[in-house]
């Protein structure tokens, strides 16, 4: 960085620091305590984005960039389209507490793991290994030295990840499918009978007629 | 020839099993017969061991026959073998006479019994049983009959178990003798652990030898085994079985009740005779026990009104001069008493089954009179029996019992005057009996209820007995030959049985025959002078008595002050007993049923699934279903490990 | 950078405990998950924080794993979610209740 006094070096990574830290816990706190959940969404966006930034300050920007596009760019938005799915109007009461004790005890809990972190943060954890995956300071580019982390010192849970997104994909295929007629899906264990549409509606899920007389080779619209 | 001892138990083992197996099938009268002669087969094997033994010399009279070695542990040797020698021979040949004798006479009586063939196999085993108590030449062989005797008095009591009060009588003849028993066996272990061996040869010929033995340890061992004769032999205060044992058939009475197994106490202490030599207060104990069983006994007989009742307290009376003899140290008079005592008594019992046979299951003494014209077989040998159990000379009881007094005199004057009182009361009551049952008006005709109070009755609708159908007011008629020879015979050795012992030589033959086994330990004999005396004596006080009984009781069957309650209640020995042994009992039992065990005990394990089950379903609130519960307790047990952590990491 | 990071360490404990509490709470289960992703980055910011602080990519490259791990985490969640809520206009995590002891 360039030719800026120290201390205003200074003054101002604080006050990145602090903004970005009001941005993400006032966004935390947006998601837990909307009632709407499309509103809970956006705030998540603002604690991503915030967090997004404290990563810049660390000078981890390819995360940051990651972060952004995966979380905010992808997830978020799945997270939306299922609100949009499910009812964006179902509105919890969030006043009344079912379950005997569970705020109380939650927030003690809470608490009390907030002050046992803090305290664990505060120790001296420097255990003087060696760095596994190479200087993070240094000349080169944060993208480049992540880059030959991954591919070299990380390379075989880099490649059981991409196997896992091919898992994830397909698994998230198989469950949303249509109910086959002959009631082989999971969501012909949802007890209201109902099989989606394209069955007759019987809700048994063990016969295998249409209903209506048709015969059904398997596959659903 | 006395190797044919083997044969004497054997053969009613024999009848025994066959009867067990076979028995149902040959039925009434066959299973009878077969018991019978099996019985008769013994008593001629009894008669040729005893012979065989006669023909040795009087010092070498004792042989024993090994049958198998039982328990060969080193230490502790016990072999299955018979000892011949003149006591054991002249036990073995009364029980088998006598009871051949009353085998006969139970073919007649339980005729018509649904449980005929059962009858006999129990008698059989109970003479198997008898003759092994007596012929064993150890303290375990002879506990094996003692304890087999116990058992098929048990049994054959209850004989009629629909009864109540049989199955009642058995069971308290089975616990009071098992009382007698345990002294029993602590006079065996004693026996054991003093003179390391339980044979009678190994253990008497030491006891002879009074250095090896010290006097407090014979003491006990011998009050040990007396109370094993109290209990067997029915004196005080285990006798209060006997009577109640009246629940049984009459043959059983006679049988085992007044031949044979009462006996079997008696002949334990004779057998051990040199340990009661040396044991001076152990035998005075003896004698005066039997002295005031005896005196005891006789006032209670005065005022029953069941025929056998009398009889078996008169049992236990004569018991108790069987006693005294052997504790005055004169063990040959006792056991020529013994012998008279079985064929008398035998006789009176027999006739009383006869008489209760020939009225119909009529037991009480008050609602008979005047049979002698309608039994007049049963009145001639009940008549000879009376006298001789009266003592009245020359018939057998007079000699025997004379013997005794002239040895309780030597003994102690109190004894003698207790012997001479109870003598008088035996002649009075028997009288009592005679003039009710035989003499007076006929009674029986009046009324066909069930006997008063105290009586043990027969019921008419008893599943055994007579097998006639109650006949209200028939005429009683005498009863068949099979039952009326016994009779017979055991009246005639009632009068002639006198002479096996008259108290001159040489016509003592008993004395003579039994002298190498009792002898050297019977005390010194009393002056001819105070025999005759007391031979006298009692005889006129006898003479007294009968004619006081015959005149009182033949005119009038109703007395009542000279029947009071407590005679009648046999001096309330009964409820006493009751009171202060059963209530503790069954108090401690019903504490122990219903507090230890069902509060405690149950109370534990219930409370161990009561406990279980509590904690699981406390337990159980944890899973509420809800995941958000559930994913509490998981941040909760974060919170702990990280306590943990944080704990360690400073 | 001249914060100190026990400050980051901070914010991120404060993020992640923000993000249980409001998981222990909520009964929309979209929010719920919602609050599992505040969770997951609160962890990202803690390994950032360490790579800076002890100088290592490990600590970078384990959050390229987390994300990735999160991604399909969301993907097969939420298909589970639709498989199982897409008839019932108002349901809540604790409708599912049935496995109650």
């Amino acid at each position: 960085m360039g030719g800026l006094p120290l201390a205003t070096t200074q003054t101002a990574d604080w006050l990145v620091f602090v903004v970005a830290s009001v941005i993400v816990l006032a966004g935390g706190l947006g998601v837990v305590l909307s009632r709407n959940p499309v509103h809970a969404a956006l705030f998540l966006v603002q604690t991503l984005f915030g967090v997004a930034v404290l990563f810049v300050a660390q000078q981890a920007h390819f995360l940051a960039a990651v972060q952004v596009i995966v979380y905010a760019g992808a997830i978020v938005v799945l997270f939306l389209f299922v609100i949009m799915l499910l009812g964006v109007d179902s509105e919890e009461h969030l006043r009344h507490e079912p379950l005997r004790g569970q705020r109380p005890t939650a927030v003690l809990i809470g608490l009390i793991g907030l002050a046992e972190i803090i305290g664990l943060a505060r120790t001296h954890w420097v255990t003087g290994v060696h760095a596994v995956g190479g200087a993070a300071d240094g000349p080169g580019a944060n993208v480049e030295k992540l880059g030959r982390s991954l591919f070299s010192t990380y390379l075989l849970a880099f490649e059981v990840t991409s196997a896992l997104l091919v898992i994830a994909v397909v698994g998230a295929v198989v469950l949303t499918r249509r109910p086959l007629l002959d009631g082989s899906d999971l969501s012909a264990t949802v007890d209201d009978g109902t099989a989606g549409d394209g069955t007759a509606g019987d809700g048994s899920a063990g016969d295998g007629t249409g209903g209506d007389g048709t015969a059904v080779s398997g596959r659903t619209s | 020839m006395l190797h044919a001892a083997w044969i004497i138990p054997a053969l009613p083992l024999a009848g025994f099993t066959l009867l067990v197996l076979v028995g149902r099938k040959l039925g009434d009268p066959l299973a009878g017969w077969l018991a019978t002669v099996v019985m008769g087969g013994s008593f001629v094997a009894t008669l040729v061991t005893f012979l065989g033994l006669r023909a040795h010399s009087a010092g070498n009279r004792t042989f024993i026959q090994l049958l198998w070695n039982w328990v060969p542990v080193a230490g502790f040797k016990i072999d299955a073998a018979l000892q011949v020698d003149p006591l054991s021979i002249t036990m073995a040949l009364f029980i088998t006479g006598v009871g051949t004798l009353i085998h006969l006479y139970a073919i007649g009586y339980m005729r018509g019994d649904e449980r005929f063939a059962r009858f006999f196999v129990y008698l059989n085993l109970f003479a198997f049983s008898m003759l092994m108590l007596v012929l064993g030449d150890n303290f375990v062989l002879s506990f094996l009959g003692w304890e087999g005797v116990g058992t098929c008095s048990y049994l054959l009591i209850s004989f009629w178990f629909e009864r109540e009060r049989a199955a009642s009588a058995g069971k308290k003849a089975f616990v009071t003798n098992r009382v007698g028993d345990w002294g029993f066996m602590m006079g065996t272990f004693l026996i054991f652990s003093h003179f390391g061996s339980l044979t009678y040869t190994d253990v008497l010929t030491k006891a002879s030898v009074s250095a090896h033995v010290g006097r407090d340890t014979a003491t006990w061992i011998c009050l040990a085994l007396f109370l094993g004769a109290c209990g067997k032999s029915a004196q005080l205060p285990l006798y209060v079985w006997l009577p109640d044992a009246m629940e049984g058939p009459t043959p059983v009475s006679a049988l085992i009740h007044a031949a044979t197994m009462v006996t079997g106490g008696v002949y334990l202490l004779c057998r051990v005779s040199p340990l009661l030599s040396v044991a001076p207060g152990a035998a005075t104990t003896v004698a005066w026990v039997g002295a005031v069983t005896a005196l005891f006994a006789a006032t209670i007989a005065c005022a029953q009104d069941d025929i056998k009742r009398v009889l078996a307290y008169s049992t236990i009376s004569q018991l108790g001069y069987m006693f005294l003899a052997v504790g005055s140290g004169a063990y040959t008079a006792g056991l020529f008493h013994m012998v008279t005592h079985a064929f008398f008594k035998a006789l009176l019992f027999l006739c009383a089954g006869s008489v209760i046979h020939g009225l119909h299951d009529q037991q009480d003494m008050k609602h008979m009179g005047a049979l002698r014209k309608w039994m007049p077989i049963t009145f001639a040998t009940f008549l000879i029996g009376w006298v001789a159990i009266s003592g009245i000379p020359p018939f057998a009881g007079f000699w025997s019992k004379d013997d005794i007094l002239a040895a309780a005199w030597h003994k102690s004057w109190g004894l003698w005057l207790i012997g001479f009182v109870t003598a008088g009361l035996t002649a009075y009551y028997m009288s009592r009996q005679v003039a009710l049952v035989w003499f007076g008006k006929a009674r029986w005709g009046e009324t066909t209820q069930a006997g008063h109070g105290a009586t043990a009755h027969e019921e008419p609708t008893a599943p055994g007995g007579a097998g006639h159908e109650e006949g209200h007011g028939a005429t009683p008629h005498e009863s068949p030959l099979v039952m009326w020879l016994p009779l017979v015979v055991l009246a005639a050795l009632s009068v002639v049985g006198g002479v096996i012992n008259l108290p001159w030589h040489p016509a003592n033959f008993l004395e003579r025959w039994l002298d190498p086994v009792v002898g050297p330990y019977s005390a010194a004999s009393v002056s001819t002078g105070f025999k005759l005396f007391s031979a006298i004596a009692t005889t006129a006080l006898c003479v007294l008595g009968i004619g006081a009984g015959l005149r009182v009781w033949g005119r009038s069957p109703e007395h009542a002050t000279l029947e009071p309650a407590v005679l009648r209640n046999a001096w309330y020995v009964d409820p006493t007993y009751a009171r202060i042994i059963e209530r503790p009992g069954l108090l401690l039992s019903n504490f122990s049923a219903f507090v230890i065990d069902r509060q405690v005990i149950d109370g534990a394990v219930n409370g161990v699934g009561v406990a279980v089950r509590g904690s699981g379903r406390q337990l159980r609130r944890l899973q509420t279903g809800y995941v958000r519960n559930y994913a509490l307790g998981i941040a909760a047990g974060t919170v702990v490990i990280l306590a943990y952590v944080a704990f360690r990491a400073s | 950078m001249s914060v100190p990071a026990p400050w980051f360490l901070t914010v991120a404990a404060v993020l992640f405990t923000i993000g249980a509490v409001g998981l222990l709470v909520r009964r929309n289960v979209l929010v719920m998950f919602m609050c599992v992703e505040l969770m997951l980055n609160a962890v990202n910011l803690t390994f950032v924080t360490f790579a800076r602080a002890l100088n290592d990519t490990g600590g970078q490259s384990l959050v390229f794993f987390v994300m990735v791990v999160a991604a399909a985490e969301v993907v097969v969640g939420l298909g589970i979610i639709v498989t199982i809520f897409r008839r019932r206009p108002s349901s809540t995590a604790d409708d599912l209740h049935a496995l109650r002891g």
